[in-house]
């Protein structure tokens, strides 16, 4: 039933002497709810960029749905099924929220230049269609701002949004989001976790890079965490909270204080306000 | 341009997003609901206001404008002068494509309009060809000409590609120059226009330059609203982002160098008809430079934007005449006064929704 959709295979990317992700090997299932966790400088957005092509890795293997998208132009590998979102917000400032969305669809609008500039009927269904699919989106992630604003001008929280329905419009086997919670209020944080929900709900993988530790339990099915660019545990979320490396691993030494402050963690993780939320 | 790895059409939806709306949140606003009702109005009268000024009604009035001019005026001087001001906005919505919707700062871009002019002159001076016939010679040359400068260049962003591109605008010029088969620096003479059809011969030009022109305008303003323009925005905001949205960026730049090419070696066919007699000080970097100036003062990205700038700056030196000497003095007063009180151009270009064809309102829900 569970088939592997992404296998990572000793993943190694370095800078200058740093090396940022150092022989990383995982792997996602179809429909899967991953997230990669770890301190910061783990080298968790690193792993991402070499998935997405951003990045050429220096060595080890991607293969995603069976065929190998090692060091692939981003495009093509964001052709082959593979969304993702930045960890600062990269949306196309000037141009409208719609717009935003039909950069995801880009790839299958039925239109060529001919079309375009002699405004055949295939012009306007294609077009027509990718209006009415990016309001899907939009109504899907919940915008309902003014979508023909300019993005720029629009509250933070709406902006992630719009760039998780722009991601979604590329309709992803996976998606990878890169800190999608960073500076969303506490409401915001409920939505998108029954938004990651629903996402799952559609057949699509997630991968998600996250520091809110409550959103990371309440949503994963299974979790990575990376150190030093090495995977140090690789489990479901209960295995993860109790496990020793994990927590050394955050808190830097295993004495009494770090044991207190895990156990807090542990004990905050499982009572979240967004457990309690739902 | 088209993809041909096209996974879908778009034309039914899929069943990902039927999928999608049948797993649609309960809180969406209702069906037919209008978003955003409280900026309804501030959107209506920007509508009203903006709309006017881009609106197809205004489009067709100057294109009307345009073909009657001669019942207008028929001076040889009056036709003269807008012969040049529409090979100009030729040329500025050319390098609005390139600079205006891609973002890719070409400063060598009268190497386009130098090759267009030379090879539609060579063919119809050295082996007698008509100059209509020229035409798809010129936009095969100008595609050429722009995957050779394009093939290395367009791997460089910003500020490398402005000074590659400035450099290969004076290695087309220089070539010109050193070459006999092209006539040296005395150039090629003796070009022969596209016909009188019994009219004046400066008039029947004028009409010839005014239709492809106005077509010109009509295509690149199309293109910029189409698949490709939104793919040449995508570039210009944010190429990573374009590219994690598998838009292949280098592809997306190519397309609008060569479009942009295509658009110089045209404006250089009627330029070589225009002049009868062409030479590489025609061509030179000042040509580029005032190009670029047009887009920059209409609005970059903005057709009836450019249009303008490209009118201002062809036709205020020929209205500054009175001013005598101080002319480009005067000229060149104004572009700063324009840019300090209008840095993003005189008719920027507006950020907003395209109309839909049919009943539906602007931006409304589908």
């Amino acid at each position: 039933m569970s088939k592997v959709l992404l296998d990572v295979r000793n993943m190694s990317v370095s800078f200058g002497g740093v090396r940022a992700v150092d022989g990383l090997t995982f792997s996602v299932q179809e429909g899967e709810v991953l997230s990669v966790i770890g301190p910061n400088g783990a080298g968790k957005t690193s792993a991402f960029n070499c998935i997405t092509g951003f990045y050429q890795p220096a060595s080890g293997s991607v293969t995603f749905n069976g065929s190998d998208i090692t060091g692939k132009r981003p495009a093509v590998i964001a052709a082959s099924g593979i969304a993702r979102t930045f960890q600062n917000l990269r949306l196309f400032g000037d141009l409208t929220v719609l717009d935003n969305v039909r950069a995801g669809m880009h790839v299958r609008i039925k239109q060529n230049s001919l079309d375009a500039m002699l405004h055949t009927p295939r012009y306007w269904r294609s077009e027509d269609a990718a209006t009415d699919e990016a309001h899907r989106w939009l109504d899907f992630v919940g915008m309902h701002y003014d979508r023909t604003a300019q993005i720029r001008n629009l509250p933070y929280g709406e902006q992630r949004r719009v760039e998780i329905a722009r991601a979604l419009a590329r309709e992803p086997r996976m998606l990878l989001l890169d800190e999608p919670a960073a500076g969303l209020n506490h409401t915001e944080k409920t939505q998108l976790l029954d938004l990651m929900r629903r996402i799952a709900a559609l057949g699509t993988a997630v991968v998600l890079i996250e520091h809110d530790m409550g959103l990371v339990m309440e949503v994963s099915e299974r979790i990575v965490v990376l150190s030093y660019g090495k995977e140090i545990a690789d489990g479901p979320p209960a295995a993860i909270r109790s496990n020793p490396a994990v927590i050394e691993a955050y808190l830097g030494a295993e004495d009494q204080e770090a044991h207190a402050e895990a156990e807090r963690i542990a004990a905050e993780a499982g009572t979240d306000g967004i457990a309690e939320a739902r | 341009m088209n993809d041909e790895s096209t996974p879908r059409t778009m034309e039914a939806p899929s069943a990902y997003v039927r999928a999608v709306e049948e797993r649609a949140p309960a809180n969406v606003a209702p069906a037919g609901s209008k978003v955003g009702t409280f900026t309804d109005r501030r959107a209506a009268l920007a509508e009203t206001a903006s709309g006017l000024l881009a609106s197809r009604w205004l489009a067709l009035g100057l294109a009307a404008v345009t073909l009657a001019l001669p019942y207008l005026n028929s001076s040889t001087y009056v036709i003269q002068i807008a012969i040049d001001a529409l090979i100009f906005i030729m040329l500025a919505v050319g390098l609005n494509i390139v600079v205006g919707y891609c973002g890719l700062l070409d400063l060598g871009y009268a190497a386009f309009f130098a090759i267009g002019a030379y090879v539609s002159g060579l063919l119809s001076t050295r082996y007698g060809w008509p100059l209509l016939a020229t035409i798809p010679v010129v936009v095969a040359a100008a595609v050429i000409g722009g995957l050779v400068i394009g093939g290395p260049t367009l791997r460089l962003r910003s500020d490398y590609l402005a000074i590659v591109t400035l450099g290969f605008g004076e290695i087309i010029r220089i070539t010109a120059n050193n070459l006999d088969f092209t006539g040296g620096p005395n150039g090629l003479y003796g070009i022969p226009d596209f016909g009188a059809f019994g009219l004046r011969a400066d008039v029947a030009l004028y009409w010839i330059t005014a239709v492809i022109v106005i077509v010109a305008v009509l295509f690149s303003s199309r293109l910029g609203r189409g698949r490709i323009g939104r793919a040449w925005r995508f570039v210009r905001e944010d190429e990573d982002a374009a590219e994690a949205m598998g838009i292949h960026t280098y592809k997306v730049k190519f397309a609008a160098y060569i479009a942009g090419a295509i658009f110089g070696g045209i404006a250089g066919v009627l330029f070589a008809a225009h002049q009868t007699a062409i030479s590489p000080p025609s061509f030179n970097f000042l040509w580029s430079a005032l190009i670029l100036m047009a887009v920059v003062l209409g609005g970059m990205g903005s057709v009836p934007g450019v249009v303008v700038g490209a009118l201002v700056i062809s036709l205020l030196p020929e209205l500054l005449r009175g001013a005598e000497n101080w002319r480009y003095l005067v000229f060149g007063l104004l572009l700063i006064v324009v840019m300090i009180f209008r840095p993003q151009g005189l008719l920027p270009s507006r950020t907003g929704e395209p109309r839909r064809r049919g009943r539906q309102s602007q931006g409304g829900r589908p």
